[in-house]
């Protein structure tokens, strides 16, 4: 008598189980799996031709004592102190700009976003040409305005701030998003505060900031881990030059795996980008009760 | 924050200051927003407007820094196109596309359907066990699984780029599972009086009604397949097998002032990604919705 329910129970639980298995075996092979291999192999030295040697935490110490490493790092910190900010400011700005009632909306909109839609080396071979100094448009147009440009690529002063602007053409990808969340803010607040006598400034820094604060500090977030892995316009633009002036961390890591086959190193690279994306995951949301603000207050009564 | 906000409610005393902005000062306001919108617009457009025009120079003015060339040369796409096999790219980017759409699409419909309407032990544990490996970067993982692949013997074929597909994204999965989470259960519940099975319900019940998100997850999938440099450059490295990611990056080296031809290329590797856009701009803004909603 008591079968019958508890059969079904069952039932539904094998059908689940065999639904969720195909992700379970992929997490094997391809997640967890790797994730401890790698963590394993972050002590050795492993060339793949002969097999591995523990070599305890030299990768770990040659690591703190190599100044690539340290460049590679200064360079990705650079990029990510200046870019993820730029586009956050940039993204906002035209996220409020674009949510006024004006004429060709659609059209602004579809301008701003379709560069995000881009991407890879096709758009980093776009770029290398624009940049290039003597038969670029970029100092041509320059030129025009009497403006003599540099050599952007090819100068260490300029390198960085190339590669951030070009990062920045795709901002209309977080302008959607901060969009988005503009079009949920009630406009009864704005309304009020009008009243208030509030100037838009004011407005802006009192309603529109905290009420989207949620949706920046997602961006904040997926920004800096984005950053901190740059590697396809470094890779196909600069290969890490002039100098090590733009050799991104990423690119020490596929050096050191792919082209010195140094493997076990790699895997100690990785751990260490995983570390720093961690603790400034976790700085980010300990900051978050500071600045965020969710109107469900419950979610931080506990 | 809060506090700010509420600082708003009051509604008194400042009232009398208010003043309503002169007519000439909105005019100018007005003005200048689009001053500054139309000038922000013609500059995330003009890249692409250099790239068209670059890609149509003859190639005797390739060494001039005009913008406009003096006529259209055409001819430029088939010239490029033959320079490296990029007819073979094109269809190695197609097939290695085309599998992850097909693949990570429908095992990351089927999985989250496991995970939205089936109750069993650890399946709390395991969604969060989902949700944790998002947050794990991409390249702790790199390493081993390159290893793996290189093993087994499938360095230099597409499997790697195809197989890890078959198992679910762990993203789409959350997207997906989301997106059923909104679907009445009552209308499973109905199939299944009418003695339907879980893979009826799925394919008659499910799937008709969550179309928009799994057209989300192919175009999603669509463009990171074919973007995608990192992968198709430590697996490939037979030129019959490149993508045309790599291959254009090998064009880049190969002929590096060859810029119409490189633009040439280089836009007929962006159009798929632009005609997607173009055809499907409401799913872009779906994924949006679905995943900001849950933050």
């Amino acid at each position: 008598m008591q079968k019958r329910p508890r059969s079904l129970k069952q039932q539904q639980a094998r059908y689940g189980w065999a639904f969720v298995s195909l992700w379970i075996v992929g997490l094997v092979f391809f997640g967890l799996g790797p994730i401890i291999a790698s963590g394993v192999l972050s002590f050795t030295q492993y060339d793949i031709a002969s097999p591995p040697q523990w070599i305890g935490l030299a990768n770990y110490t040659h690591m703190l004592h190599s100044s690539v490493f340290w460049q590679s790092l200064k360079v990705t910190t650079i990029y990510t102190v200046v870019s993820v900010p730029l586009g956050i400011i940039i993204g906002i700005t035209l996220a409020i700009m674009l949510n006024a009632r004006i004429r060709g909306l659609r059209f602004l909109r579809t301008a701003y976003y379709l560069p995000s839609v881009v991407s890879g080396v096709a758009v980093a071979a776009l770029w290398g040409w624009i940049y290039n100094p003597d038969y670029g448009p970029l100092n041509a147009a320059l030129k025009a305005i009497g403006i003599t440009g540099p050599a952007w690529l090819e100068s260490t002063t300029w390198v960085l701030p190339a590669l951030i602007i070009m990062g920045l053409w795709s901002v209309g990808g977080s302008m959607v998003m901060y969009l988005a969340a503009l079009q949920q803010v009630p406009t009864s607040l704005y309304e009020a505060a009008k009243i208030d006598g509030a100037s838009i400034v004011r407005q802006h820094m009192s309603i529109t900031f905290p009420m989207i604060s949620p949706v920046i500090f997602f961006m904040l977030v997926n920004g800096i881990i984005g950053s901190f892995q740059v590697f396809t316009q470094a890779y196909v633009l600069t290969q890490g030059g002039p100098g090590y002036s733009s050799y991104f961390f990423v690119l020490y890591l596929y050096e050191n795996a792919f082209e010195y086959f140094k493997m076990g190193y790699a895997a100690a690279l990785a751990w260490a980008l995983f570390l720093a994306i961690f603790l400034v995951t976790v700085l980010l949301f300990w900051s978050a009760r500071f600045w965020v603000y969710y109107e469900d207050t419950s979610l931080w009564a506990g | 924050m809060s506090a700010s906000l509420k600082s708003y409610t009051p509604l008194h005393s400042k009232a009398s200051t208010m003043t309503k902005p002169w007519w000439w000062a909105r005019l100018f306001g007005r003005s200048l927003l689009y001053i500054v919108l139309i000038g922000g617009a013609i500059i995330a457009l003009l890249p692409f407007v250099w790239m068209v025009l670059e890609a149509l120079k003859p190639n005797y003015e390739i060494y001039s820094a005009s913008w406009l060339p003096t006529h259209f040369e055409w001819s430029n796409f088939p010239a490029a196109l033959t320079t490296l096999p990029f007819g073979h790219f094109f269809l190695n980017s197609a097939i290695v596309t085309f599998a992850n759409v097909i693949f990570q699409t429908s095992s990351s419909t089927i999985v989250a359907y496991g995970f939205a309407r089936f109750q069993f032990k650890g399946r709390r544990f395991l969604f969060l066990l989902l949700v944790a490996t998002l947050m794990i970067p991409y390249y702790v993982t790199l390493i081993p699984v390159f290893i793996e692949f290189d093993k087994l013997g499938w360095v230099n074929t597409f499997l790697p780029l195809i197989v890890p597909g078959i198992f679910g994204n762990a993203f789409y999965i959350f997207l997906m599972r989301q997106f059923f989470g909104s679907i009445p259960r009552e209308l499973d519940e109905a199939a299944m009086v009418e003695g339907a099975g879980p893979l009826t319900i799925l394919f008659r019940v499910l799937i008709p009604q969550s179309f928009p998100a799994m057209i989300t997850v192919g175009i999603y999938t669509f463009l990171s397949t074919w973007n995608d440099f990192l992968n198709p450059l430590i697996y490939l490295n037979q030129m019959q097998n490149y993508t045309v990611a790599v291959g254009l990056e090998y064009f880049v080296g190969q002929y590096s002032s060859q810029w119409n031809y490189m633009m040439a290329v280089a836009l007929l590797a962006l159009i798929p990604c632009i005609l997607i856009f173009f055809f499907a701009q409401r799913y872009f803004i779906q994924g949006i919705v679905v995943s900001s909603a849950e933050k």
